[in-house]
């Protein structure tokens, strides 16, 4: 990969936050959910950034963002230095052939009542001069071959295929307009484990022969480690840490990135015996009511009162700053440090 | 047109040709195993296919299908043109045969008039089925519009179309009956098919909401929206077809229903007036002398629950051709 | 101790379907005994939570039937016991942990209701009594303000809350085994760590027998004594945990641990196991994972393979085992 490419989207202070209304005739805001709250972060061509975050930190909403299908309160998703937030009518229709997208759930994706060449040429009626018209149903075989179906099968209806292949169908469909960026959702979550190393191979294959750029959003570490360049980790709305896959799974400076980590069982018995496990108090606290300053602190074991009242950037940490060390990426803690360093505070566990 | 990168590049065929071949050899397997029956299958893969014309292909085998079609069929016919089966004239009347049972030429008997049940009973399929499939139909259709924007939009235009519903709903069948219907001079049936559709649609919009609401938190719908799909699309494409199933079920039921309406219409005196004839004045009329006459309320209301049982099956039959995964 | 806590003894069930009949399970045997966690490992359609609602006596049926086999509780035979001794068994000294505790707890009820409802029928308590018994054990496991919580309703709690009030209706009677289906699958890792924690402390302090049916690797890894894994409604390999990860006997498990990304290091691409499961209607003869498998010969499609044994407490269902076993180090490297 060529991690340091152009940027193909420009996120920038992305903000979503859902109205909480209360009365039946006349409508009040009574609060907000606070999906997404200010993240920002690059795509570059032909990477794989990963986002990780547990249920409820907004990754989804960021996903569905950057595909266009909510509008943002506040911030701008540029792509190729155009904020397509705004867009609308043919503008949008045109750049949308450009960021498409792969949900997670490959039984509610597909229409139940569509062939699954009317799914895949779905995309050619939308934007007829993608392909002309006699063209299209040879297009919708060769995708078919593409994602490892046989293109025999194009009348088929989804239930008569198994969960990896309905997934292979989504996938085939997100690619039919050649899009420059996929934003996938957690694609491979809802698939048993052999099904889901060939639906990654698959991904992974794509992305090398289309030149596509991934975001790929999902809670499983170990995933998103394997297939990502770039990882960011987010927890409630906001980007706790961003960096390569070496930064964030080998040097995690950021507190709930080392929890996560620590959490994430590994098959290895043997390991068993060696992991510190951080086990973090709680629950994620609600999006509608976030804890002030850093949203980590009602878990962490380093929590101070300047966590309480300044929101930390997300940044290099001053201690790093400059060291090219493989610490020295954005995190977004006040004590940022490697796990186990001198300085972290208290005791880990 | 056609660019050269739109083509898929050889190489992505060789990356994937091992994934390929595993994968679309057990799906075949799989996909008989799933199969089995005469489903068209690769016999006729070469042509592309739809929901519309499997759900055709697959009807045009369903015995239900066949047969509630042929029934409707013959009672269209007949409502169309009477006189092909009974050529009597349903007006004229013998007092003196009064509620005399069956006998020769007379078939099914004669009502407290005197008059022929067995001319009354093809001659009153008109009415019954204009006001039945009408009402059915139009109900189904203003209902299903209705209330399918209000579940697609959603907001003030929900708000207000379901208070609307819920007035519809709360207005009393005989007193409603009684102020709309009395001001309407003439005979026809239109006017009352018209107040059935004023009844009527506010349950099937209701319904259609629902289905509505739920099919559109797909994320097949979802994924439309994300391909560029406008709101027409979304509808018609993606959500009517998901949604359709329970407003058929409901519109059917309420056929028969609405067919018994008018009759209770009429008896109250602001539905159909004489000399129109239907099922439903001769079913409120026999009503009171089954006691000495039963054949009288046996004939109409025979051919009203036939009418009812062949649009339900007809509604079964195309509910199922429409969803594949009962194939 | 000379009989298991629980012995399952060649268990067959099968399920009527439209596509004709589904052989979920096909002659699964397992012990497990007081104290030990064996995990029952295996992907959907593999018959592992079958086997649960089998032994637990849950099963739907019909369109499910058990048409061979023994579950013996102590020696007792559970399958030909009457209903009424089976059910005062199960919650008493048999207990079950789900995937989806919000659909297994009682909506309109509150937790502590259902949590004193325990005690109420099983042993006779005063409402009163129950309802402080049901207040300790919310604060056994670890629900923060017990006291306040106990009038709650099941969906006033997270996710993690819930499947800890799960465990609390398990534990209420300190059974002698807790069988748990996915207990953490729904749950996030940081949830997940925290709540398979409690259940091994709870299993540690109550020395119970538990069978941890999962499909994760990494939880088996964590928490198993043995390993029990299945496919196609057979149990194709037991062992001891650490051997089993450490050379695995039957090629589906190498597939499988091949398969998974791991978080600690970074290889690709990963290795996938060609295919899809069987359909349960339409088993393969011989070996059902002869399709998929990269050992198989002639043999393996025309003879079903018995249950080796293969080492100490080792079993694999392959005709070869041996060089599976042997080939642990080179496995990656060959494909």
């Amino acid at each position: 990969m060529r991690p340091d490419g152009e940027a193909v989207l420009e996120v920038r202070g992305l903000v979503k936050h859902y109205p909480l209304t209360q009365g039946v005739l006349v409508r009040r805001q009574v609060g907000a959910v606070r999906a997404v709250d200010g993240v920002s972060f690059d795509l570059r061509r032909g990477e794989t950034l990963g986002v990780v975050g547990e249920s409820g930190c907004g990754k989804s909403t960021l996903g569905r963002l950057l595909v266009n299908l909510e509008r943002p309160t506040a911030g701008e998703i540029r792509y190729r230095g155009e904020d397509i937030t705004r867009l609308s009518g043919r503008a949008l229709k045109a750049v949308r052939r450009n960021i498409q997208m792969v949900f997670q759930d490959p039984y509610t994706s597909l229409n139940p009542r569509m062939t699954v060449g009317d799914i895949i040429g779905e995309p050619y009626e939308i934007h007829p001069e993608a392909a002309p018209k006699g063209s299209r149903r040879q297009k919708v075989r060769e995708l078919l071959e593409v994602v490892g179906l046989n293109p025999e099968h194009i009348n088929r209806y989804p239930h008569q295929f198994s969960g990896g292949q309905r997934q292979r169908i989504g996938i085939a469909r997100g690619l039919a307009l050649r899009p420059e960026v996929i934003v996938a959702d957690e694609p491979v979550s809802a698939l048993d484990v052999s099904v889901q190393a060939q639906v990654v191979n698959l991904l992974e294959r794509l992305q090398a022969a289309f030149d596509l750029s991934y975001v790929f959003i999902a809670h499983d570490l170990s995933v998103v480690r394997h297939i990502s360049d770039r990882v960011a980790v987010m927890y409630l709305g906001r980007l706790a840490e961003v960096g390569t896959d070496a930064q964030i799974y080998e040097h995690p400076t950021h507190p709930y990135t080392q929890a996560l980590l620590s959490a994430v069982p590994v098959p290895d018995p043997d390991a068993r015996a060696r992991r510190e496990r951080i086990l973090l108090l709680g629950d994620i606290p609600s999006p509608a009511n976030p804890p002030s300053g850093c949203r980590f602190r009602t878990r962490c074991w380093k929590a101070q009162r300047k966590c309480a009242e300044e929101v930390p950037p997300l940044v290099v940490p001053e201690r790093f700053r400059g060291t090219g060390g493989p610490a020295a990426h954005v995190s977004a803690c006040h004590f940022a440090a490697e796990p186990g360093a001198p300085g972290d505070g208290e005791d880990a566990t | 047109m056609p660019e050269p990168t739109d083509r898929i590049p050889p190489e992505a065929r060789d990356a994937v040709g091992s994934a390929a071949g595993g994968a679309a050899g057990l799906a075949t397997r799989e996909a008989e195993s799933l199969e089995g029956g005469p489903v068209p299958g690769t016999a006729r893969s070469a042509k592309a296919r739809s929901l519309w014309t499997d759900a055709w292909h697959d009807l045009r085998r369903n015995p239900v299908f066949v047969l509630s079609a042929l029934v409707i069929v013959f009672l269209l016919l007949i409502a169309v043109w009477p006189s092909l089966v009974a050529g009597g004239n349903p007006l004229q009347c013998d007092l003196a045969k009064s509620q005399e049972g069956p006998q020769a030429g007379h078939p099914f008997g004669f009502d407290a008039q005197g008059c022929d049940v067995f001319t009354r009973t093809v001659h009153g399929a008109r009415a019954s089925i204009t006001v039945g499939v009408c009402a059915t139909a139009g109900a189904a259709l203003l209902g299903s519009v209705l209330g399918g924007l209000a579940g697609y939009y959603g907001g003030w235009w929900d708000a207000v179309l379901s208070r609307l519903a819920d007035v519809f709903f709360g207005i009393p069948i005989i007193l409603g009956g009684l102020v709309f219907l009395s001001v309407v001079t003439g005979r026809s049936v239109w006017p009352v098919v018209g107040f059935i559709v004023l009844l009527g649609w506010p349950q099937i919009s209701r319904i259609a909401r629902g289905a509505v609401v739920a099919a559109k938190q797909h994320d097949y719908v979802q994924a439309a929206r994300a391909l560029g799909a406008g709101d027409a699309r979304l509808l018609l494409r993606h959500i009517a077809p998901n949604a359709v199933a329970p407003v058929i079920v409901v519109a059917t039921i309420a056929l028969g229903t609405y067919i018994a309406l008018e009759a209770t219409l009429s008896f109250i005196g602001v539905g159909l007036r004489p000399p129109t004839v239907s099922w439903g004045i001769d079913i409120s009329n026999a009503s009171t002398q089954i006691r000495n006459a039963p054949h009288m309320l046996l004939w109409p209301a025979g051919a009203l629950s036939l009418t009812v049982l062949a649009f339900i099956m007809l509604g079964d039959a195309v509910r199922d051709a429409l969803d594949p995964k009962l194939r | 101790m000379n009989e298991a806590l629980l012995d399952v003894r060649d268990l067959h069930v099968e399920f009527r379907t439209r596509d004709g009949v589904a052989k979920a399970v096909n002659g699964v045997s397992c012990t497990v005994e007081a104290g030990e966690t064996l995990a029952v490992l295996g992907e959907s359609g593999s018959g592992k939570s079958v086997t649960a609602q089998a032994v637990m006596g849950i099963l739907d049926t019909p369109p499910g039937r058990i048409t061979a086999g023994e579950v013996l509780f102590r020696g007792q035979d559970l399958l030909t016991m009457g209903e009424e001794h089976r059910r005062r068994l199960r919650g008493d000294r048999l207990a079950m942990i789900f995937q989806d505790a919000l659909s297994a707890l009682n909506p309109v009820l509150t937790v502590g209701a259902q949590l004193a409802e325990m005690f109420e029928v099983h042993q006779g308590m005063t409402r009163r009594d129950a309802r402080t018994r049901a207040v300790q054990l919310m604060e056994r496991v670890r629900i923060p303000a017990a006291e306040e919580r106990v009038g709650d309703f099941p969906h006033q709690f997270s996710g993690g809350m819930r499947q800890r009030i799960m465990i609390a209706m398990a534990m209420a009677l300190e059974p002698d085994l807790i069988i748990a289906d996915e207990p953490t699958t729904a749950l996030d890792v940081t949830v997940q760590a925290q709540v398979m924690d409690l259940l091994a402390e709870l299993q540690r302090e109550f020395n119970m027998g538990l069978v941890l049916i999962t499909h994760d690797l990494g939880v088996v890894a964590d928490v198993a004594d043995k390993i029990a894994v299945m496919y196609a409604g057979r149990i194709v390999e037991t062992a001891p945990v650490r051997a089993l990860y450490a050379a695995p006997a039957h090629p589906y498990t190498r597939g499988l641990l091949d398969s998974v990304p791991r978080l600690d290091r970074k290889g690709r691409p990963l290795h996938a196991i060609k295919g899809l499961p069987p359909s349960l209607t339409d088993i393969p003869p011989g070996c059902p994972f002869n399709p998929r498998c990269p050992r198989a010969r002639d043999v393996c499609h025309t003879d079903r393979p018995p249950l080796y044994t293969v080492g100490p407490e080792r079993t694999s269902a392959c005709h070869f085992w041996q060089e599976t076993l042997e080939d642990r180090d080179d496995a990656g490297a060959r494909r």
